[in-house]
């Protein structure tokens, strides 16, 4: 007994312990994530934190609880669903909740306004061409650079044909469409055929330095010979008549407005930027005064300006229409904002990006169009997405002009006294501030989702 | 020894040549051409427009505001801070109140939004599940629904969830009571010797601030800690009680007075007793303080994501207890990510403050572009005028924001 070995010596190994329930599967999970902040009453200040904490958590549950169980109540549970008899408001007011009958029955103004029933295909037509487009260059499809190219040129002047029409079969005369082309079409044709002889120094060094210019104008010029001949052509082949921009109205409004504004602003927004960032002083200057004044004041008062200051500034007789006065509003705002955006993505430029590219002799738009904007905008991609979310939920602002867009189309139906109940004017908010969300939500993810991609590629 | 190189040298131009390749000269003629357009378009715009008055009958200038104005307009700061009174007052008078009322909302909506803001940007980085959840739900519902909306669904959710304007609710009892007619609280009135009680205030706030650096500069030469705030609760609240109880408490407050009994067209709140707010303030107020908070989460949540672990691990090491690292090392080193962003928010409130004139709160776009320029409809000095005053307000919280950055910048060596 004296001489045995009394020290201990563990000769298999000890089975392996699981690990403390604090720490796997769902209590740990709950422990780790819900409890663990409010458990800490080591020290005066932890208690004081946890106590904190216990009220926060115990605030934002039974108010989330409160929330959705409200709005379940409100959509669901204690909503009217159906009208078979077309009582309308007396269907509706028996029941506390949403009132979708409502919904259904104002479902074609919140989409189209008061747009043609008959005529209703066109918008449909453009809006598919626009969700198709969008969805090819949002997800990696081939050819994107193509289908932005034409999205960008091509499907504006479809959808405004398709939307608005031309005034043109009203009496079958086709002589004073070309009576507006021949002009330009000469002035284009004297135009281009100098460009041709002047861009290979032919004409001497000075007529090869104007050749750009030469070309500029013979471009302007085709445009405005060709766009009504393409409007009329494709108007005729499609048969559609006019449907004045005062009959639209809803959703359709709304894309129209911030489609105008996201496309007019990623140009305009360049040339801004650009000129911000150039040397030329009344380049400079110019841009910048522009930016900063837009920047420094609300929508509305650009919206004010476009709809009742601008026609004091037209030729007496020139009048346009609001819509598309409201557009031009828009326009400039947003590219205001834009060109901030894009100067972000040119000042985070390396110089070497620059001077590599003045090393290979390019000129200063080849080196703009072939190295530096096509990384600048690559990196500034989730401001770009941000400034069209800001644009597309600032599109509301156009209601206050009397312009019908989704939100003020909703608002309008309110006042129709067949569906006055209690709970209407929450149902239409509700189905609103859901499409909007949508739309937003959708943009804010694709924006995260890029910024992710273009993070990855850095690091 | 020199070398020299043999490039291809481009020949030497002269004459118009040599002008139209030299970067100078296109750059002046570029700029030339630009110039030239503005002009054009300045002189045409000009033109144009007084052609158009001439047309109409109408002069440019700016003598209707010296003109009474006689619309009614909602009883709200601006109102008061002018004394509004409908037909003698000048539409000069209008500018002023409409502007004041644009600027009590900004203001008092970027306070409450900067404290909304900070609570959810820092709840979303929470380790807590729930709080977390919490925060995210919020910042991504208010910022992806637009602010009109939002606007809208304030104004008919207070009206809904308020007695009608013949009775009253409270929320705290015997001080603020509401209908839907407003929110009326007590509303304190000053007699003579009043001025003694706010000088006094004004002394005591100085006093504290010099107490306080006193107190630091002890501390960084001897050590010595003093009981800095305890000192300035004293000061502020002793100075000025005791010039308040000396001159005779110079202070009565009136309340608001609420008729239950009588004819039924007369009952509710009597008008101009105690003071008021507006329903629709209200309903701007939570929207755009909601709303706003939403994005100033998103900007506080980068800023302190911005500032590296390293940071905290440090100040751990050195034994901070964790509420002095967030104040002296997180917060200061975030700020500075997060000033130039919350600058644009503070901004962006003001100016979506516009958007009162959808449902008729009486600010610089509602009642200056909108009513006023219906009743005399001069558009190009009302419309100037509007840009004008947002421009300035703009330069102004602009220039006072990049005082506060540069004051908290880091200073590089």
């Amino acid at each position: 007994m004296t001489d045995k070995n009394i020290a201990y010596l563990r000769t298999t190994e000890a089975p392996t312990l699981p690990p403390p329930s604090t720490e796997v599967g769902l209590r740990g999970w709950l422990w780790k994530n819900i409890f663990a902040s409010m458990a800490d009453y080591s020290s005066t200040g932890k208690a004081i934190n946890s106590i904190l904490m216990t009220i926060l958590t115990v605030g934002s549950a039974l108010f989330l609880y409160w929330l959705i169980a409200g709005i379940l109540d409100f959509s669901i549970f204690s909503a009217t669903f159906s009208d078979p008899e077309g009582q309308k408001r007396e269907a509706c007011v028996v029941n506390a909740g949403a009132c979708w009958p409502y919904v259904q029955a104002k479902w074609y103004q919140f989409m189209y306004g008061f747009y043609p029933k008959e005529e209703v295909w066109r918008v449909n037509v453009s809006m598919f061409l626009l969700a198709v487009g969008t969805a090819w260059l949002v997800f990696p499809m081939p050819r994107r650079g193509l289908v932005a190219g034409l999205m960008l040129t091509a499907f504006p002047i479809i959808s405004f044909v398709l939307l608005n029409g031309m005034p043109v079969e009203d009496d079958g005369d086709l002589s004073h469409i070309f009576a507006g082309v021949w002009f330009p079409l000469i002035i284009a044709g004297v135009t281009g055929a100098g460009w041709w002889l002047a861009k290979d120094g032919r004409l001497g060094e000075v007529a090869a330095a104007m050749a750009p210019i030469l070309l500029m104008v013979t471009a302007l010029f085709g445009l405005f010979a060709f766009l009504p001949l393409i409007t009329a052509g494709l108007d005729i082949a499609l048969g559609t008549t006019v449907v004045e921009t005062n009959q639209w109205g809803g959703l359709t409004i709304t894309l129209v407005v911030a489609i105008a504004g996201i496309v007019a602003s990623l140009p305009l927004g360049m040339l801004l930027a650009l000129g911000r960032q150039s040397d030329a002083p009344i380049i400079k200057y110019t841009s910048v005064i522009f930016i900063e004044v837009v920047r420094g004041i609300p929508l509305i008062s650009v919206l004010f300006f476009a709809s009742a200051m601008l026609p004091y500034f037209l030729a007496p007789g020139v009048d346009f229409n609001k819509l598309l006065r409201a557009m031009i509003g828009v326009m400039l705002f947003s590219s205001a904002y834009m060109a901030e955006v894009i100067r972000g993505g040119l000042q985070a430029m390396p110089k070497g990006q620059y001077e590599g590219g003045m090393s290979l002799g390019l000129s200063f738009w080849q080196q703009m169009r072939l190295i530096i904007m096509p990384q600048a905008l690559t990196t500034v991609i989730p401001g770009i997405v941000n400034t069209f979310i800001g644009l597309f939920k600032d599109t509301t602002l156009v209601l206050i002009i009397s312009i019908f867009d989704l939100l003020g189309m909703m608002n309008a139906t309110l006042t129709d006294p067949t569906w006055a109940t209690p709970t209407t004017a929450y149902t239409g908010y509700l189905v609103i501030a859901f499409i909007y969300f949508v739309f937003c939500f959708g943009m804010s993810r694709y924006s995260v989702y890029m910024e992710n991609k273009l993070n990855r590629g850095h690091r | 020894m020199t070398t020299t190189n043999e490039v291809d040298q481009e020949p030497e131009r002269t004459g118009l040549a040599a002008l139209v390749y030299d970067s100078k000269a296109r750059s002046l003629f570029f700029q030339g051409v630009l110039a030239i357009i503005i002009l054009a378009m300045i002189y045409l715009a000009v033109q144009n427009a007084a052609q158009n008055l001439a047309d109409q009958g109408k002069e440019f200038g700016f003598d209707f505001f010296d003109r009474p104005s006689d619309v009614q307009i909602l009883t709200t700061f601006g109102t008061w801070l002018i004394g509004y009174v409908p037909g003698e007052s000048t539409i000069f008078d209008v500018l002023k109140l409409s502007v004041a009322n644009t600027l009590i909302l900004a203001v008092v909506g970027i306070f409450f939004a900067t404290i909304l803001g900070f609570l959810m940007g820092i709840m979303r980085l929470s380790n807590n599940f729930v709080i977390k959840g919490f925060a995210t739900i919020y910042i991504e519902v208010m910022r992806n629904i637009p602010l009109l909306l939002q606007i809208f669904f304030w104004n008919a959710a207070l009206r809904l969830i308020a007695p009608g304007p013949r009775d009253s609710g409270t929320f705290v009892p015997g001080l603020l009571q509401y209908n839907t007619k407003g929110i009326y609280g007590p509303f304190p009135i000053t007699h003579d010797g009043f001025y003694l009680t706010v000088i006094a205030v004004i002394i005591a706030i100085g006093a504290t601030i010099a107490y306080g650096k006193y107190a630091k500069k002890l501390q960084e030469s001897t050590g010595k800690q003093s009981p800095v705030f305890l000192v300035s609760i004293g000061i502020l609240v002793g100075l000025p009680a005791v010039v308040f109880l000396i001159t005779g408490r110079p202070l009565t407050i009136e309340w608001p007075n609420f008729v239950s009994e009588g004819p039924m067209l007369r009952r509710g709140f009597e008008r101009g007793i105690g003071s008021y707010i507006a329903p629709e303030f209200m309903a701007l107020f939570l929207a755009l303080t909601t709303y706003t908070a939403a994005f100033i989460g998103e900007i506080v949540r980068a800023g302190i994501q911005a500032v590296p672990r390293g940071q905290s691990e440090a100040s751990e090491a050195l034994g901070l207890p964790g509420g002095l690292t967030m104040r002296k090392v997180i917060l200061p080193q975030a700020f500075r990510v997060i000033i130039p962003p919350l600058t644009s928010q503070y901004l962006n409130l003001t100016k979506n403050s516009s958007l009162a004139a959808a449902i008729g709160y009486p600010e610089l776009v509602a009642v200056f572009a909108g009513t006023i320029l219906n009743q005399v409809g001069r558009a190009i000095e009302i419309v100037a005028v509007v840009i004008i005053v947002y421009l300035t307000i703009s330069l102004l919280t602009s220039m006072f924001m990049n005082w506060f950055n540069n004051r908290v910048k880091l200073v590089e060596r």
